[in-house]
């Protein structure tokens, strides 16, 4: 389970252009737990996502994994834990390296990596597999160099390389949002069966409010850098995309305190 | 060209196909524009005449020599790294301070080693004479080396080392420490260089100060003619095109040089790279690592 306490986070402290960008986040994740994140341009969203995964260390607060605090880990220790997927399919992979070589940096992941050989048969059999789940033919262009995928291939390969070791935490930063439509609803088809199968605890956040209630079995809105809005279960099975948007107008409004956001 | 020339030139070119690679792993592998080289490379050559002249084993002189320049790589990456000095402008800084540590070590600009053992020595009484010998011994040295390069390129921690060059932040949610993998690629790169400023003052019987001056650009100039001979498919692919352009760029040189209706000097040298350099400089192609140096001003 993931604990996040009162975590805060200001960039250019003391300046002109200071930004309290999370100011006192609170969310406790439960093991197998699917939460869609929401919230307007700035409200904290990817400041608390690149918290959870170690590029960016909070000024205060703390972070909890599986009971480890990992508030202070930096990046590359933390990614035995955390698995992620961009927004930009450029930034999940290397462009100039093979897709097999990409599945296999993926693949040492939370593990040392010596001098073994990166590709041998075994995982080239392995990497296979995995990607013929994808039905996009990419099992056999292993060789290929991954720039010369689309940006809905490569988000497809982001993801199987995520879950290619065991994780505690999924983390997807609007993962489709680069893709057009029938890209998306492959991605997000393909997202869902693979947390579903693997039972991860995932982080997704969107700015659709459609698909923060179709996905998931947990919703949170975040605002200026706190948690506004938490609902799962029922309310959530009976809350429709336009209480969502009202919810946000009003938010955003700052019409209502959160207190009442929660209740109503 | 006579064949003294001739083989001299492939010497040479074996030699600096070692730098070619330095310059492979720096430039290409950690997108880390190094210009260390011009001053590793004498740092190699000086360590290596002075341990031999006080009577050190030439084999150790070269390890020792291997060493230095790793530790020339470790500075300049630390720099960048620690200091966050811009990767260039790190290794520029590295580069002049090696100036004067060079002449700290040979205690003046020129060490002679023209009578002292070397590598070579073991391999004089094969009865071969010294121009086919110092070719061949540099052969074995720079194939033996470019096969563990690719090997190593090959590896998890190679393939993490290119990903690090490629693309930091995914290596580091792939659990890749791009730092050490940044200070190992400049270690090994520069070590390299360190080795063939060895085997240089070696094979040459001398270690001079001013032997590193344009190193990069020959090495630039090598790994250039390398990768558009041979487009790479692969790490061995790629390793091999540095030897082989290094080699050829060499003899382009001395065909030039030897030339008589051209009517240029050895003098000329520095003046024939340089036009080299910059007629592949605006020559077409993306993959070109001067342009990408100019481009992008060598930042990350």
């Amino acid at each position: 389970m993931i604990s996040v306490s009162d975590l805060r986070i200001t960039f250019n402290k003391g300046t002109a252009i200071e930004n309290k960008a999370l100011q006192g986040v609170n969310l406790d994740v439960n093991d197998g737990e699917f939460v869609t994140v929401i919230g307007s341009n700035g409200a904290g969203k990817s400041t608390l996502m690149n918290c959870l995964t170690g590029e960016l260390i909070a000024d205060s607060g703390r972070i909890t994994i599986d009971s480890q605090d990992v508030t202070r880990w930096k990046a590359a220790r933390r990614s035995a834990l955390v698995a992620r997927v961009f927004q930009d399919p450029l930034a999940g992979t290397c462009e100039n390296l093979t897709i097999e070589e990409n599945l296999s940096l993926a693949h040492a992941r939370g593990r040392t990596r010596a001098l073994g050989l990166a590709i041998n048969s075994g995982k080239r059999d392995l990497f296979r597999e995995r990607l013929s789940r994808l039905r996009l033919g990419l099992e056999n262009r292993l060789e290929d160099k991954m720039g010369l995928l689309s940006g809905g291939q490569r988000q497809a390969v982001s993801l199987i390389m995520a879950t290619l070791q065991p994780t505690k935490i999924l983390l997807l930063d609007e993962h489709t949002a680069a893709l057009d439509p029938r890209m998306q609803a492959f991605v997000l088809d393909l997202t869902r069966e693979i947390v579903e199968e693997s039972g991860l605890t995932t982080l997704m956040i969107t700015h659709s409010m459609g698909q923060a209630l179709q996905f998931g079995t947990r919703t949170v809105m975040l605002h200026e850098g706190a948690v506004v809005l938490d609902v799962r279960g029922e309310d959530r099975k009976n809350m429709t995309i336009p209480d969502l948007i009202e919810m946000f107008g009003k938010v955003r409004g700052e019409e209502l305190d959160s207190d009442s956001l929660l209740l109503g | 060209m006579n064949i003294v020339a001739f083989l001299g030139a492939i010497e040479l070119g074996l030699i600096f196909g070692l730098i070619a690679l330095a310059i492979f792993l720096s430039f290409r592998v950690l997108d880390f524009p190094d210009l260390t080289v011009d001053g590793s490379f004498p740092l190699g050559a000086a360590v290596a005449a002075t341990m031999i002249v006080a009577g050190y084993d030439p084999y150790f002189a070269t390890f020792a020599a291997i060493f230095a320049g790793g530790m020339a790589g470790l500075v300049t990456a630390f720099l960048n790294l620690r200091f966050k000095i811009l990767n260039l402008l790190a290794s520029i800084l590295t580069m002049i301070a090696l100036y004067s540590i060079n002449l700290r070590i040979m205690g003046r600009p020129n060490v002679a080693i023209i009578t002292e053992p070397t590598i070579l020595t073991p391999f004089e009484d094969l009865g071969l004479r010294a121009i086919y010998l110092k070719p061949l011994v540099a052969g074995v040295i720079a194939i033996i080396v470019a096969l563990l390069v690719a090997r190593f390129l090959n590896s998890d921690y190679g393939l993490a080392m290119r990903a690090t060059g490629a693309n930091q932040k995914m290596s580091r949610a792939q659990g890749i420490n791009t730092a050490r993998t940044t200070y190992v690629g400049m270690a090994l790169s520069n070590a390299l260089v360190g080795l063939a400023g060895a085997i240089f003052a070696q094979m040459n019987g001398f270690a001079d100060i001013t032997i590193g001056t344009g190193t990069i650009v020959v090495g630039l100039a090598a790994l250039i003619a390398g990768e558009a001979l041979f487009p790479a498919r692969g790490m061995l692919m790629a390793v091999f095109a540095c030897l082989i352009g290094s080699v050829l760029y060499r003899i382009a040189i001395a065909f030039a040089l030897n030339a008589d209706s051209i009517g240029l000097q050895a003098s000329d040298l520095n003046l024939v790279t340089a036009v080299l350099v910059t007629a592949a400089l605006v020559l077409p192609g993306s993959k070109n690592p001067l342009k990408r140096l100019l481009s992008k001003g060598g930042s990350k």
